[in-house]
């Protein structure tokens, strides 16, 4: 399914895959997707996740820790395109695990279950050759960040090669959530649409309905991650599923 | 600020490159920093005040040049090789280390950024980068995994009292890799501000390249020395690898020089099971960890190893992306020493020759009571003491039941 923001506003929500379970993860994406989620990521567990604030580094603890491997991560993408035909489904992971598991079996294998886009963390477009040849000849949308340090002309670079929508991080730091919103995002948004048509999601720090409908008024959708990832730590696997769509019906205040 | 941005053309030459490895994997937050840090430090580079004034710290503040000392003893008891010992345990700090924290302190300086922030395995590279930040006037955070804290508490100490503020990492495995994480976890969250001084010739372009560049210093000095005392260049240099910086600024004066063996000793730890070693060149394959792509320890879904060393400054999962490449051209040669090993060679230096070296550098020293009895007596071996073992008493007294 190409990525498509129908609901307004439109929510990204990110989950870590493997945290409490693989089958938690299917049931809690097939939850949000159905409380209105337009695009689900799901966060592939690593070992030294850089990027990411407290929240998503204890889940991604807890998944290795239970051995969630790519391999099974796909699968997972898999169970939820079956049960869920039309949401947007992006692989978010660090790139050693796609290196170790391969790059072009990566893209097949992602692809075949019926992924639409890929989020490499650690990929910058410089490096992206070889990546963005295997995105293309697979056809899965290559989604990178764009940051509010970025300059324009990486921003140009950075919108010539996405594909699927264009994820601006609100403000410079590691994933997890914030009193308030910055004024970055704004500008930011405003300087990627220059370059691009795509839709932009913005992310980082997103945790309530204030955030998402100030988001929303410059932005395509929000993406919520740590947020919801500290609910699913909260809840018990059975109680979930039930608290993130819940949760999510509440972002948009219905 | 300069940059080039060519991804899709396949031809285009990509920065930071050793053969294969290096290059730059990084939130794209960290990119404008990069990108800055790369173009400021090229015009420090070629500027004749920058390097004149980072040249009189090094000799007048942090002690170069360090002698090419003549192990007699050391030498008439193994019988073989003549051994000379480049001494840059006797800089001020007690380490190489220095050599890259006023290399980058002063460009810090220039660029005007005025926190600093680093990792530390050991705690060389942070009391180095301490007693920069208090040369120079500039704030100083030291992340250090608790592992690390609890082994080398002296250093510690010594970053507190230098004025540093030492914030302990508990995730991972609480060693060097988790300190690096953690670096740059501020760093991304304080980029506008912060100047991040990278300890080993690791990470993203440009850091391995800037960090061998300021430790060249002892190969430069190596090759000058031997020159002059012996007239021809040394048959092998020796020095152990955690990142591999004081090996990669050793080794890259000669890296011309053909007929100079070069070898890095790694980690043995105390088995050759993942997870008991730091042997990357012993079970690690290429990935990529904390912005490079190089040799690392992994398993086979790609998370990364936990490590062992008794030596805290080698206990690390992957290695500086130039000693890949020397390793895959076969230039440099990868060997390693246990824990054992380097324990046994810290007593057989100090009752040589009275010199106590770090557990780090007794790796390469370990490497040399191997090699050097199966060498003529013509021949000549350099190893590079990186460090001076003061701060390793507290494992020293446990370990040798001193």
């Amino acid at each position: 399914m190409p990525i498509r923001f129908d609901h307004k506003p439109g929510l990204v929500v990110y989950l870590t895959a493997g945290d409490p379970s693989l089958d938690a993860t299917r049931e809690i994406a097939i939850a949000a997707i159905d409380a209105g989620a337009d695009v689900i990521e799901l966060g592939v567990p690593f070992s030294d996740p850089l990027a990411d604030g407290p929240v998503i580094q204890r889940a991604m603890e807890r998944a290795v820790a239970k051995g969630t491997s790519l391999a099974d991560v796909i699968g997972v993408a898999k169970q939820i395109r079956a049960a869920r035909p039309n949401a947007g489904l992006v692989i978010f992971s660090y790139l050693n695990p796609i290196l170790r598991y391969g790059l072009k079996k990566f893209a097949d294998d992602a692809k075949a279950a019926g992924a639409d886009g890929v989020l490499a963390t650690d990929m910058i477009v410089e490096e992206a050759t070889e990546y963005l040849a295997e995105m293309d000849r697979v056809g899965l949308a290559p989604v990178f960040l764009a940051a509010p340090t970025s300059p324009d002309e990486r921003l140009e670079a950075i919108a010539k090669h996405s594909k699927g929508f264009i994820y601006a991080i609100s403000r410079a730091g590691v994933t997890g959530t914030q009193q308030s919103m910055t004024g970055d995002a704004t500008s930011l948004v405003e300087r990627i649409r220059r370059w691009s048509k795509l839709p932009v999601a913005v992310g980082f720090g997103i945790s309530n309905a204030d955030h998402v409908a100030q988001v929303t008024e410059f932005a395509d959708a929000a993406v919520v991650g740590s947020a919801i990832v500290e609910l699913v730590e909260r809840s018990t696997p059975e109680s979930a599923p039930g608290a993130v769509a819940r949760f999510i019906k509440g972002l948009r205040r219905e | 600020m300069a940059s080039t941005i060519h991804p899709a053309d396949p031809t285009a030459p990509r920065a930071g490159r050793f053969g294969a490895y290096g290059g730059r994997y990084v939130p794209e937050t960290l990119m404008a920093a990069l990108t800055e840090l790369e173009h400021e430090y090229e015009i420090a580079r070629n500027d004749p005040a920058f390097q004149a004034e980072l040249t009189d710290l090094l000799n007048n503040y942090a002690g170069r040049p360090t002698p090419l000392y003549y192990a007699k003893r050391l030498t008439e008891s193994l019988g073989g090789a003549k051994i000379y010992i480049k001494r840059e345990d006797l800089l001020h700090t007690g380490a190489h280390k220095i050599n890259n924290a006023l290399g980058q302190g002063l460009l810090a300086k220039r660029m005007g950024k005025k926190r600093i922030i680093a990792e530390t395995g050991a705690g060389q590279h942070g009391v180095a980068t301490a007693t920069v930040c208090a040369l120079l006037g500039l704030e100083c955070v030291v992340y250090m995994g608790e592992v690390d804290m609890a082994r080398q508490e002296l250093n510690v100490m010594r970053m507190k009292l230098l004025g540093a503020e030492v914030r302990g990492v508990a995730a991972g495995s609480r060693t060097l890799k988790d300190a690096i994480s953690e670096a740059m976890r501020d760093w991304v969250t304080n980029v506008l501000t912060t100047f991040y001084i990278l300890g080993s010739a690791l990470g993203a372009h440009p850091y391995p390249t800037m960090v061998r560049d300021f430790q060249r210093v002892i190969g430069k000095e190596i090759k000058e020395q031997i020159l002059a005392k012996e007239g021809r260049l040394p048959n092998t240099i020796v020095a152990c690898v955690g990142g591999g910086s004081n090996a990669i600024g050793a080794f890259y004066d000669f890296i011309n020089d053909k007929q100079v063996r070069l070898i890095g000793v790694e980690a043995g730890g105390r088995g050759t099971g993942l997870g008991e070693h730091a042997a990357r060149f012993q079970g690690g394959v290429p990935g990529v960890l904390q912005g490079t792509y190089s040799y690392v320890l992994q398993d086979e879904n790609g998370q990364i190893s936990l490590t062992h060393s008794v030596s805290a400054g080698l206990d690390y999962a992957s290695v500086g992306p130039e000693h890949a490449e020397l390793h895959d051209t076969g230039r440099a040669e990868y060997t390693s020493v246990d824990d054992a090993g380097a324990l046994d060679a810290v007593v057989k230096l100090a009752r040589t020759e009275g010199i106590l070296p770090a557990l780090e550098s007794a790796h390469a020293v370990a490497e040399v009571l191997r090699i050097a009895p199966t060498m003529p007596k013509h021949e000549i071996l350099v190893v590079n003491l990186s460090g001076r073992g003061d701060k390793d008493m507290g494992i020293l007294v446990n370990e040798l039941k001193l």
